[in-house]
């Protein structure tokens, strides 16, 4: 089956990313299909890279960015979220003359429009939350 | 048609878990993840609300949640199942739509 | 085959002390676009989303609320609101903002968006949706 996910919270804080990440590693397992997964509320701070834990904790935005690329997971931050809360990709960096950018490997940033047609296009689509 | 509904808050703290069995149909399945694993315990001020819905519906409970927090599954209301990250997806494909209550 | 889907909005949470309401709101706004079938529900403290009397002047935040009332230009008509959470919280429907619709088919004649629903009622409705969506 094919699967979009929603994360509507940032790591650490809050369990949701964790408990999202599983959900995607044991779906893939089993053979299905992760479309994309979107990035809303807090949910941007996923796909911040200057986040450096300690050793002996998960790197939850580092895990993202691996399952991105081993799966061919589409990874979609909300634009309208990430202006809110200071995510910032190449092209964000120009169009608001910001002075540097954020973005992790394997995320990109776009519209909301990208979670209403993960709900169109997915077999089924999962939020995970606060 | 047929419906997975997912809680992730105790239902000591938020009434989340009571929102979703209210909006539970008959045939429903509620899957208790993170902190909502605490609603499937047995001699909680909760137990007796999700005990009245499992006439109804059917109760699971994420295990890798329930033991993070050191819950045993011997505190569980009988008739509530254990799944793990696999039986999630399982349960999300078995049904046809999933609603989580955050 | 038609790819028109039923989208059910959840909205759960009380607006202001946490942004989710109005980011809500934003995805509703956006996904009318896409000409799905669309249906928001406004259950325990998101009933106090559909306030008449919002003013956020004083706290200084953005106050949303006017956006409600614009659904029904968005073709958005189908806003469930639970009784038992009206009920729970001293509210009835007359506390609520009038939110309406023009109805193409009948010489757009304006009719209310607002359904006030019993749990079991909206639970049937919820059971009827393809893609569930919370915030």
């Amino acid at each position: 089956m094919k699967f979009g996910i929603q994360v509507n919270e940032g790591p650490y804080t809050h369990e949701a990313s964790v408990t999202a990440i599983n959900f995607v590693k044991s779906a893939v397992a089993k053979g299905h299909e992760v479309f994309r997964v979107f990035f809303y509320h807090d949910g941007v701070n996923n796909g911040t890279r200057y986040a450096t834990p300690p050793q002996d904790d998960i790197n939850i935005q580092q895990t993202w960015s691996n399952l991105a690329k081993e799966h061919n997971i589409d990874l979609v931050i909300c634009v309208a979220a990430a202006q809110r809360r200071g995510l910032a990709d190449d092209g964000e960096q120009e169009r608001n003359k910001l002075d540097g950018n954020n973005i992790m490997d394997g995320f990109r940033i776009s519209g909301l429009g990208q979670l209403i047609e993960a709900g169109i296009e997915c077999d089924r689509l999962v939020v995970f939350g606060d | 048609m047929s419906i997975l509904h997912t809680v992730n808050k105790s239902p000591l703290d938020r009434t989340t878990l009571k929102s979703c069995l209210n909006l539970a149909v008959k045939g429903a399945s509620v899957l208790l993840i993170e902190d909502g694993v605490y609603g499937a315990v047995s001699g909680a001020e909760s137990t007796q609300m999700v005990q009245d819905a499992m006439g109804d519906v059917a109760v699971y409970v994420l295990g890798p949640d329930l033991k993070a927090r050191g819950v045993d599954e011997s505190r569980l209301i009988d008739g509530v199942k254990v799944v793990d990250y696999d039986g999630f997806v399982d349960l999300t494909t078995d049904n046809d739509t999933v609603s989580a209550w955050v | 085959m038609s790819n028109v889907k039923k989208f059910m909005y959840i909205n759960n949470k009380a607006p202001y002390g946490t942004i989710y309401a109005w980011e809500s709101l934003e995805v509703v706004l956006i996904g009318a676009a896409f000409d799905q079938d669309v249906s928001l529900m406004f259950t325990g403290d998101g009933v106090y989303q559909l306030m008449k009397g919002q003013d956020t002047k004083e706290v200084g935040i953005k106050n949303f609320s006017p956006t409600y009332a614009a659904l029904g230009d968005y073709d958005i008509n189908k806003i469930y609101v639970e009784k038992e959470s009206l009920d729970a919280r001293g509210l009835t429907v007359d506390d609520l903002m009038h939110l309406v619709w023009e109805d193409e088919d009948e010489d757009w004649a304006e009719k209310d968006s607002i359904r006030v629903v019993t749990s079991a009622e909206l639970a049937e409705i919820l059971d009827q949706q393809d893609v569930v969506l919370s915030f």
